[in-house]
């Protein structure tokens, strides 16, 4: 028994947070928020530390790797609010391999020449779809259809957080565009729907981290009244309360990566849990260290907002917390089959 | 990661879990808390110590197996899902243990561990006093020294000690400096407490048992034998103690495992679909599991040569709070016989839920109240600045 990230999983983790600490700084989040997608060179950047191929398989170029090293890496992805479609991008490209490895879409996607999103089916609107090369849709009828954007009506939306470039999309179902259907189609999107709500829960323990660090920060040098705010028991609780729904988060997170790496029976479930947990503790970062900001984190202009907004945005998409719990629910009293292809 | 059980573990899971099945009473023994309970307790003590499963993690010499981490854990799931009876000698074997191991000479180790182990002897825990609470520098008792005799004389009061009505050994702190502040100038004792001039007074806890006492001590001898580390060490040692209570040992996954089973049970007997409540036990069960899955990470970390320091505190406030709140939700299912005390006709399951809650409320005070523990989560481990 071992419940840890391996020596290498924790130096990709780290690896990546270096690389994202000089490379997505909050200005140049600032600056995916006006342009017209967060898609940015450091695409390209993030595919040289093979970021972008990390589930990619080998022989397409990819590192090959699973969902513990994505969750991983994912971390720290939301600890930077990295604003590129890096979670879309690899449940994508997990259906690609399965339906489409022959495509060439995964070579580039590894390579960084390729930005792909999805749409599966119950979820409103697609990540990035303007920018996007390929999208890969399952449609709510279980078929799965790899996509040319150009060919499909985007309805662009605008996120509370204005780095997620959402639109909705209509398209027309082709026999070209198919690439499964049947039992093999489900099982694979209702993978898929686990793999991005793992990663979203993966996200969201990073911003929940990213969100704690700032009020700390904070809480050290605010003086009021002559004192440091963070000598207040009230201030010290609310963000010890933030450290202990996080280190709980983590381990139920790290069992749900683990759980789907080797499509154990209870893997939804496990992933259910782990959206759930880090869920909440996002939800309770975001609240308390606005509560320990004051007014100040009540602006545009600091930067817990931009964390803040990923998390509520992250908290709902790849279902939210009465979908997972629906699902935990099911799974343990027995008296209602689990959805197999969860609606958002 | 590898969230599996070596085969080697699972035949120890099979071991223990068979032993258990022949050998768990089949109704549940009286509570603890009363002097027939208490008897019947040590009894079971003794059967378990009989058969080597009273501390499998301590050194076969002491009776223990040797067990690692993961073991230990093994065996307490088994434990608690048989339904085994509760551990009277726990504040012994689990908390002041690990102290005397690390501390003790080799002549007291000899001396305790083998009656703690059996269960003939009960530990007691002596640091609370009236006014010395949360705030345990303020430790008035004294002992002064006693060159002729070889020891020292004892004097104060404890109070809030655990099983101290029908228990046997006291281990606690003792102002030996009578100049000294704080924590300094206080040891680390051990005190009979069949000697002359201890007086123990049962207080009746929430549930009307004498769960805990207070312990006057009024010109108590104790022999230099009895002193655990040397003069004014008294702190450090207790901090070593306080941390096996809120880290790993005290509450291991498998005291919330079980129940939180039961509790899905009690859901699909009773529940009647109502949704607030399946929520509520559906959470119950998903924060056992989550408390699970931290003491994997907590062990994983220990037998990586890491060590728990301040992170108990994160521990304890959680598995305190799951306590409370999953018991809250059986009494909330039950209805209107959630109210039933132990011995009504109708009780459901011997009152056994309430039996439960009345515990469970115990755990955001005692091992340090929760407060307490946030505070020390945002000063030794977010580096907030310390209170004023
Ligand atoms: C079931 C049970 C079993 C126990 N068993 C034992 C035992 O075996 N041996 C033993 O020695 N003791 C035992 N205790 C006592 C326990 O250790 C104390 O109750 C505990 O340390 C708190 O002390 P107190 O009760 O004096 O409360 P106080 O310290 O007076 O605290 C009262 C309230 O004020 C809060 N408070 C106090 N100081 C602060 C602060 N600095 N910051 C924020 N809030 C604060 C507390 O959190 C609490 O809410 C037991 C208690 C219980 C309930």
């Amino acid at each position: 028994m071992r419940l840890a990230f391996t020596e290498d999983q924790q130096l990709f983790r780290e690896t990546v947070r270096d690389f994202l600490d000089a490379n997505c700084t909050t200005e140049q989040l600032r600056a995916a928020w006006a342009a017209d997608s967060a898609v940015s060179a450091r695409w390209g950047e993030l595919a040289k530390i093979g970021v972008t191929g990390l589930v990619v398989p080998e022989e397409q170029d990819g590192l090959g790797l699973t969902d513990e090293e994505l969750s991983a890496v994912l971390e720290s992805a939301g600890y930077a609010a990295l604003p590129e479609p890096l979670l879309e991008s690899a449940v994508a490209a997990g259906l690609l391999a399965e339906f489409a490895p022959d495509a060439g879409w995964l070579e580039r996607i590894a390579a960084g020449d390729a930005v792909a999103s999805v749409l599966l089916p119950g979820q409103p609107f697609a990540i990035e779809a303007a920018a996007a090369d390929v999208l890969v849709i399952g449609t709510e009828d279980g078929e799965i259809h790899v996509v040319n954007p150009a060919d499909c009506t985007l309805t662009a939306q605008r996120s509370v957080d204005r780095s997620r470039k959402l639109s909705a999309v209509a398209f027309t179902p082709a026999p070209e565009t198919l690439v499964a259907s049947g039992p093999a189609a489900a099982a694979a999107l209702a993978r898929a729907a686990d793999r991005g709500a793992l990663g979203a829960a993966a996200l969201l323990l990073g911003l929940t981290r990213r969100m704690l660090d700032m009020a700390v920060e904070y809480a050290k040098q605010r003086v009021q009244r002559g004192v440091l705010i963070g000598t207040h028991q009230s201030v010290q609780h609310h963000l010890a309360n933030v450290l202990i729904k996080l280190e709980f988060a983590r381990p139920v997170v790290m069992r749900a990566a683990y759980s789907l790496a080797r499509d154990l029976p209870s893997a939804a479930r496990d992933v259910s849990m782990a959206k759930i947990y880090a869920g909440e503790a996002a939800d309770l970062a975001a609240r308390n260290a606005l509560q320990v900001h004051g007014a100040i984190g009540y602006t545009e202009e600091h930067d817990l907002q931009l964390f803040m907004k990923r998390a509520w945005a992250l908290g709902a998409a790849w279902g939210d917390a009465g979908h997972h719990r629906a699902r935990v629910a099911a799974d343990l009293l027995g008296d209602a089959p689990a959805p197999l292809t969860p609606a958002f | 990661m590898d969230l599996e059980f070596s085969p080697k573990e699972q035949e120890f899971r099979q071991e223990v879990r068979s032993w258990l099945a022949a050998n768990v009473p089949a109704t549940p023994l009286p509570s603890m808390d009363t002097e027939e309970g208490f008897r019947l307790h040590q009894e079971w003590e003794k059967k378990l110590f009989d058969a080597r499963w009273a501390v499998v993690s301590w050194p076969k010499a002491y009776g223990g197996r040797e067990a690692g981490l993961t073991e230990w854990l093994i065996f307490e799931e088994e434990y608690y899902r048989a339904g085994a009876p509760g551990r009277v000698s726990q504040n012994g074997i689990f908390l002041f243990a690990p102290t005397v191991f690390e501390f003790g000479s080799k002549e007291q180790q000899d001396r305790y561990l083998p009656k703690m182990a059996s269960g003939e002897e009960i530990w007691v825990q002596g640091w609370s006093e009236p006014e010395a609470g949360s705030d345990l520098a303020n430790v008035r008792s004294r002992a002064d020294r006693d060159d002729e005799r070889g020891g020292w004389v004892l004097n104060g009061q404890k109070i809030w000690s655990s099983r101290g009505t029908y228990g046997h050994r006291l281990f606690g702190l003792f102002r030996t400096d009578p100049e000294s502040k704080r924590h300094h100038g206080l040891t680390y004792f051990m005190v009979d407490l069949a000697s002359a001039g201890v007086t123990v007074r049962p207080i009746p806890q929430l549930d009307g048992e004498p769960g805990f006492a207070e312990v006057f001590l009024d010109d108590v001898f104790v022999p230099d034998a009895d002193v655990l580390g040397g003069p004014g060490e008294g702190w450090k040692i207790m901090i070593a103690t306080t941390g096996s209570e809120r880290g790993l040992n005290l509450r291991s996954p498998g005291r919330f495992l079980a129940p939180a089973d039961r509790l899905l049970e009690l859901y699909k007997e009773r529940g009647n679909g109502d949704q607030v409540l399946r929520d509520a036990a559906v959470q119950a069960w998903m924060d056992a599991e989550a408390y699970r899955l931290f003491t994997f990470g907590t062990v994983t970390k220990l037998l990586d040569g890491g060590q728990i320091g301040a992170d108990s505190s994160i521990n304890k406030v959680f598995w305190s709070q799951m306590d409370v709140e999953l018991h809250a939700t059986a009494l909330k299912l039950l209805g209107g016989y959630g109210e039933l005390d132990e011995g009504s006709p109708d009780a459901v399951d011997g009152a056994r839920w309430l039996d439960g809650f009345l515990f469970a409320l115990g755990g955001p005070i005692y091992a340090g109240t929760n407060e307490i523990q946030r505070n020390t989560i945002a000063e030794r481990i977010l580096g907030l600045p310390r209170a004023k």
